[in-house]
């Protein structure tokens, strides 16, 4: 199958995705991560994938960048399949994940980069011209000699951005690539990323995001991820129009004993879920409130009174990517729920023996 | 930021690599030719020890640990033999040793280790994910480990040579440089093949580690001839290339001590080790070729977050 986007001939579909199923045989049972995802994404698009920890958002990025094998079902990139051409995708693909550490502690920004530039076989002074041009591309011309174990978060994430542009892939994954930033730097990742893609037609970009606003901003269509499966894709509008004929409410108590589950019980509600914006330090509770309509708010009123909760604000908003996220998961973001991502056997405690290990490699460089 | 080319490479002459990368079809981009392959996985090499000849560099304290330290250990033990009045040959052996063993920690540290620790760094993925072989970024760590292991190992020789007066008896200079050369393509394809067997064991790697230094040193004969151990010895020359090296070393920097009697001479020690580098190396491969078969499969060995 191809698809013709922005370019003078057509070309294979970036992504093409057909019953993927992976399973983790972890104890004390195996976890079902991906269950039967169908997906296509056109070559130049920008995509995301939107879901809770756990959803399967990581599992697919590492099925489709060639790090791990479908348990069934099939993935293609530009056409390649990731099982059988890994060779050929890990030439045109290239990967940026969130808190990403990679690299050598002892060495600059732009000897960092040069190293990994050659992974790509980039010639050497090839290497350093582009190096140099995306030290400028991601405004780190002030650190381009400081050692990378100085780095702040921020600038160590965008240094990974301009790692994962270095061979001019045709397809970039990002996994929560803003991650732990703060607003400033968040943006520059986001700005980068878009004017890269802008400057060639047929660059595609699929995202993984916690974030709402970010997949909102960016992408040009979103899939909702949820326990192994697809719930919805469509561009941020169309999802949005899921919502519209709902009416939604932002909600702010001083408390709310239960949790936002105690709401989404009442009659005429749709949904309940914490904001996923609340600032971690607030003392209130802010909660989005789908309801069917607006006369179930009484109910809801009733409700909060009955408990003790006080009503700290209340008003009707726009639906949101977070609407839609929380009626179609039954949950938003910010609930804690059951599913924290399914992790691999061995991981757990390595850190002991990390550094042992870390204490005797001369290129940590601290 | 660059654009894409047009050209195909068909009726014309061939695509550069740079042409390849920004071609206008991804097809062509992922169309590699043979020579294209080889390259990048010898300058994934370079890229890969650059760290390591940088660091040297940038950290000149390795100077004290790598060669001071090492220097003091040797020292102890000459003194020993010459406390107990033990023959002269003791002190070159011990020297020798001494020089060598640079190489085998080097191997043991910061070879069969260290694709363990890329894995908790989140290196792994990434190398996984790059378009190169993993045995390039694995001879890249030897490349560049190599360069630090040598400095330390001339140091040692020439430094105890000097203050304890050692006179080597070097007969067959030719035969001392095929040896040494094998000794060490013998060591780090056996480095290579650990790397991924410890990238596989997970947390044992370190006490496997631990468990490479002084037992192996023993039975290798690092401050005694190892003929002394009988069969013990003979079974360390037909599976260690560090105690093979070794003891061909010492007998051709030593070809008239009697200490040394009983083991196989110089010239089949060589063949041995010609065996253990093709032998290691392969396994190496395919350790390597198995360990990213079964990540990618059971996604547990290179997945750091998930």
């Amino acid at each position: 199958m191809t698809s013709a986007t922005g370019g003078a001939h057509s070309l294979p579909l970036a992504i093409e995705v057909v019953g993927l199923r992976r399973v983790y045989d972890v104890k004390p049972k195996a976890v079902v991560a991906l269950d039967g995802v169908d997906l296509e994404v056109a070559p130049g698009e920008f995509f995301g994938l939107l879901g809770p920890n756990g959803a399967g958002k990581t599992t697919l990025i590492k099925i489709l960048t060639t790090l791990l094998l479908p348990s069934a079902g099939s993935a293609r990139i530009f056409g390649f399949d990731v099982a059988t051409e890994t060779r050929r995708i890990r030439r045109i693909m290239n990967m940026v994940a969130g808190g990403e550490q990679s690299g050598y502690g002892i060495l600059t920004v732009r000897e960092q980069l040069w190293m990994f530039s050659q992974f790509y076989g980039l010639g050497t002074r090839e290497g350093w011209a582009r190096v140099d041009a995306l030290i400028e591309a991601v405004g780190m011309g002030d650190q381009r000699l400081q050692r990378v174990s100085t780095l702040s978060t921020g600038q160590r994430q965008k240094m990974n951005m301009a790692r994962g542009l270095l061979n001019d892939p045709w397809i970039l994954f990002l996994d929560e690539p803003t991650l732990g930033l703060d607003v400033s730097a968040a943006r520059g990742i986001r700005e980068l990323v878009l004017a890269w893609k802008a400057a060639i037609p047929g660059r595609t970009v699929l995202l993984t995001t916690h974030y709402m606003a970010e997949a909102d901003e960016l992408c040009e269509r979103i899939a909702i991820v949820d326990r192994g499966r697809i719930l919805a894709i469509g561009t941020p509008a169309e999802l949005k129009r899921r919502v519209q004929r709902d009416s939604i409410f932002r909600l702010e108590v001083d408390r709310l004993d239960g949790g936002p589950a105690a709401l989404a019980r009442l009659p005429g509600v749709v949904s309940a879920a914490l904001a996923s914006d609340t600032a971690p330090d607030a003392q209130d509770v802010t909660v989005n409130l789908v309801l069917r309509e607006d006369a179930a708010l009484g109910g809801v009123v009733t409700a909060l009174a009955g408990v003790g909760s006080q009503i700290r604000s209340l008003g009707k908003s726009e639906p949101t990517l977070e609407d839609v996220f929380v009626k179609l998961v039954g949950r938003g973001l910010a609930d804690n729920g059951d599913d924290d991502a399914p992790m691999p056997p061995s991981e757990a405690d390595e850190d002991v023996a990390a550094a042992h290990a870390q204490a005797h490699d001369p290129e940590t460089g601290g | 930021m660059s654009a894409r080319n047009a050209r195909t490479g068909q009726g014309s002459a061939p695509l550069t690599p740079a042409e390849r990368r920004l071609a206008s079809d991804p097809r062509i981009t992922a169309d590699w030719t043979t020579r294209q392959t080889a390259e990048t996985n010898l300058r994934a090499l370079v890229g890969r020890a650059y760290p390591r000849v940088r660091g040297m560099f940038r950290e000149p304290s390795w100077l004290f640990f790598e060669i001071f330290l090492p220097f003091l250990g040797t020292s102890a033990y000459v003194l020993v033999y010459r406390a107990l009045k033990a023959p002269e040959d003791y002190v070159g052996f011990v020297v020798l040793g001494g020089a060598l063993s640079a190489f085998w920690l080097n191997v043991v540290w910061s070879m069969a280790g260290q694709l363990y620790w890329e894995k908790s760094q989140g290196n792994l993925e990434l190398y996984f994910a790059a378009p190169m072989s993993l045995m390039s970024v694995l001879l890249g760590m030897a490349a560049g480990g190599l360069a630090m292991s040598s400095t330390r190992a001339a140091a040692v020789l020439v430094i105890s040579a000097l203050v304890y007066g050692v006179q080597f008896q070097i007969l067959q200079w030719w035969l001392v440089a095929v040896v040494f050369v094998l000794t060490l393509t013998a060591l780090y394809g056996l480095g290579m093949m650990m790397a991924s067997l410890f990238l596989l064991w997970g947390r044992e790697a370190w006490h496997l580690t631990n468990v490479m230094v002084e037992p192996v040193y023993f039975v290798s004969g690092l401050n005694f001839p190892v003929g002394r151990l009988g069969a013990v010895g003979m079974a360390a020359i037909a599976t260690i290339p560090f105690a093979v090296g070794l003891d061909a070393m010492r007998q051709l920097a030593f070809p008239h001590s009697v200490l040394l009697a009983g083991t196989p001479p110089p010239e089949v020690e060589a063949l041995i080790l010609v065996v253990m580098t093709v032998v290691f190396t392969a396994a190496a491969r395919w350790c390597m070729a198995t360990i990213e078969r079964m990540a990618r499969s059971r996604g547990s060995l290179s997945i750091r977050w998930q």
